[in-house]
């Protein structure tokens, strides 16, 4: 637990130095590290605190909340492909922010935003479970996803169609493909209390998961209670990805990159495995975010399109692997 | 799909106006015009004959982009839908270049002749497009009056300063307007140096908010937002622009003035002026 725990804080603290020392404007790391820490009420300082820093801040809490919940998934439905974007509580989470966006919640009620997404990924959770089941074989987790993904994304569209506003239509790949672009404070604040409760909650699972993998009959056994799990691990979910979502739109990949990567190196212990994803994810969207602005700095490459090049093959070769499964 | 062309892409494309690119053969005086772009409508109110011009575009009824609005109330409107539009039977449909190219095919094998125009892109432009729409619609005197007011009242607008404050134009998603636009030369007859074009942005683009915010604008001219809400535009209340817009010039919006190359945009260097005398302190 201890070494890669170590490595992976390092890189997160790492890449976050990176990641505010990037940017269009064209400023040495130490002037803009050192305008970040002393207010000299210079432009400068404004640029470090108001744009770089949110949304550093927010490539941390999003890859976290990515990393914990895609590892926490895979841990209740012993499955490697459940993960918050492929089975669409990401997009149903997007679908929940649209509409507080659309419908004038957001600007009207206080946390309007994270909680019409939390409603979203909580309707999005609670769909895979029921359709997917308790052991959530690989074919009806995969089919049931795709449904989800596809209903909440053609309403997203619709919506977003039906505002009275030309540039909302504009936004759909946004919403489908998730960008840190030009975040501000205010973003940080609305996901952080959701994330840091959220992520509380998930990582509070790890015993009952490390349980659970010797079957729900042992784990009953040991006096764990399976509904319990199940409340926490649908509510946990719900709560960081909503949020997240909410301010950064539907980042698929995150989740399933990354505990596949780490497991082996944890020992396939879930309980460690939900530390190590968090820091993983982190790390993962830290450094995507930081390819968008590396590779495409003028274009707001979406953060969705790095993940997924990275994703979507891996995803394809654990479909290749399960295969048998699948029958 | 008109209302999106109107917003976005205001500027690249419905400051239409232009070479009408002459499919068929175009009549000398047509008598039953429709015009399927928000800017060749409001040409076309403005010089064409009673009963000459038949039908504009729902757009030209949108107060957001349109500076005429009650006179298009007068006219039928159309949604730019070759059905529609080839039921009214018109001799002329005048449309943008940026105008949906499988609409206006399909009149153009239908037979009806279609003229596209150009976006004007300077003050200059804006000169011939009048003259255009003149020529088009047969009525070249009342285009060389409307022309000869128009330069007579820039001319007076254009007023030689010695202190040019200056400005940024900053639009939904990020996007400025350099000095080869015809918002770019609004804000350079209204008396302002456009910072986009020191910082790289000779016509559109997307300009990085870290970049604004460094270059320190006196003034800072941004779109009117839209009804219900984007996020396109939510950069308009970033705290960064907040705080560029806190103890300058009051906030200024570039609207449907500045849209389209007609007479109007006389009226939004018109607008500007109050602002730079305040920042320059001249009377």
């Amino acid at each position: 637990m201890a070494r890669p725990a170590l490595w992976l804080s390092l890189l997160t603290v790492g890449l976050f130095v990176i990641a505010l020392t990037l940017g269009p404007a064209q400023i040495g790391p130490f002037e803009s590290l050192g305008a970040l820490i002393v207010d000299d009420s210079s432009p400068l300082t404004m640029v470090m605190r108001e744009i770089r820093l949110p949304r550093a801040i927010l490539a941390v809490l999003v890859g976290a909340s990515l990393g914990l919940s895609g590892a926490a998934m895979q841990g209740y439905l012993r499955n490697p492909l459940a993960e918050p974007g492929l089975i669409g509580v990401s997009g149903a989470a997007a679908l929940g922010a649209v509409l507080a966006i659309q419908t004038g919640v957001a600007a009207t009620v206080t946390l309007g935003l994270p909680l019409m997404a939390l409603a979203g990924a909580l309707i999005g959770v609670l769909l895979i479970l029921a359709l997917a089941g308790p052991r959530g074989s690989s074919l009806t987790l995969i089919l049931a996803g795709i449904a989800i993904s596809a209903l909440s994304g053609a309403l997203t569209s619709l919506v977003l169609n039906l505002s009275p506003n030309p540039f909302a239509a504009s936004e759909i790949m946004f919403w489908m493909m998730g960008s840190l672009a030009d975040r501000s404070m205010t973003h940080v604040w609305i996901a952080l209390p959701f994330v840091l409760v959220g992520g509380g909650v998930l990582l509070s699972l790890g015993r009952g998961l490390d349980a659970l993998t010797l079957g729900e009959d042992a784990a009953s056994a040991m006096g764990i209670r399976l509904t319990r799990l199940r409340l926490v691990l649908v509510l946990g979910t719900a709560c960081v990805i909503g949020a997240t979502t909410a301010v950064a739109g539907a980042i698929g990949f995150v989740g399933l990159v990354v505990p596949h990567i780490l497991r082996p190196l944890v020992g396939a212990r879930p309980s460690r495995l939900l530390w190590a994803s968090a820091l993983g994810g982190a790390v993962m969207v830290l450094a995507a975010d930081i390819a968008v602005r590396l590779i495409l700095p003028e274009r707001d490459l979406k953060l969705g399109v790095v993940t997924a090049l990275v994703g979507a093959p891996l995803f394809l070769h654990l479909i290749y692997k399960t295969r048998s499964q699948l029958g | 799909m008109l209302r999106a062309c109107a917003g976005p892409f205001v500027i690249a494309a419905t400051v239409a106006v232009a070479l009408p690119a002459m499919s068929q053969d175009m009549p000398e005086r047509p008598e039953r015009v429709v015009s399927v772009n928000l800017c060749t409508d409001q040409l076309a109110m403005m010089l064409a004959a009673e009963g000459q011009l038949i039908s504009v575009s729902d757009v030209a009824l949108d107060p957001q982009v349109s500076a005429m609005t009650e006179e298009a109330q007068k006219y039928r409107i159309n949604y730019a839908l070759a059905e529609d539009i080839y039921l009214m039977q018109p001799d002329l449909v005048i449309a943008g270049s940026y105008s949906a190219q499988a609409t206006l095919d399909m009149l153009e094998r239908l037979g009806i002749p279609v003229a596209r125009f150009a976006p004007a892109y300077s003050l200059a432009e804006v000169r011939d497009r009048m003259a255009q729409m003149g020529d088009l619609l047969g009525q070249q005197e009342a285009a060389d009056a409307m022309i000869a007011d128009f330069d007579a009242r820039l001319a007076a607008l254009r007023a030689e300063v010695d202190e040019r404050p200056t400005a940024a134009l900053y639009y939904a998603n990020g996007y400025t307007s350099g000095d080869k636009t015809l918002s770019g030369e609004i804000l350079a007859a209204a008396g302002f140096e456009n910072i986009a074009g020191t910082l790289g942005f000779p016509s559109f683009g997307r300009i990085p908010l870290e970049v604004l915010a460094l270059a320190q604008p006196d003034a800072l001219v941004t779109s009117r937002p839209y009804p219900g809400a984007s996020r396109s535009e939510a950069i308009l209340d970033h705290p960064v622009v907040e705080a560029l817009r806190e103890g300058r010039a009051d906030a200024s919006f570039s609207d449907k003035d500045w849209v389209c190359g007609t007479p109007y945009v006389l009226r939004a260097i018109e607008s500007l002026r109050p602002l730079r005398n305040a920042l320059t302190k001249e009377p």
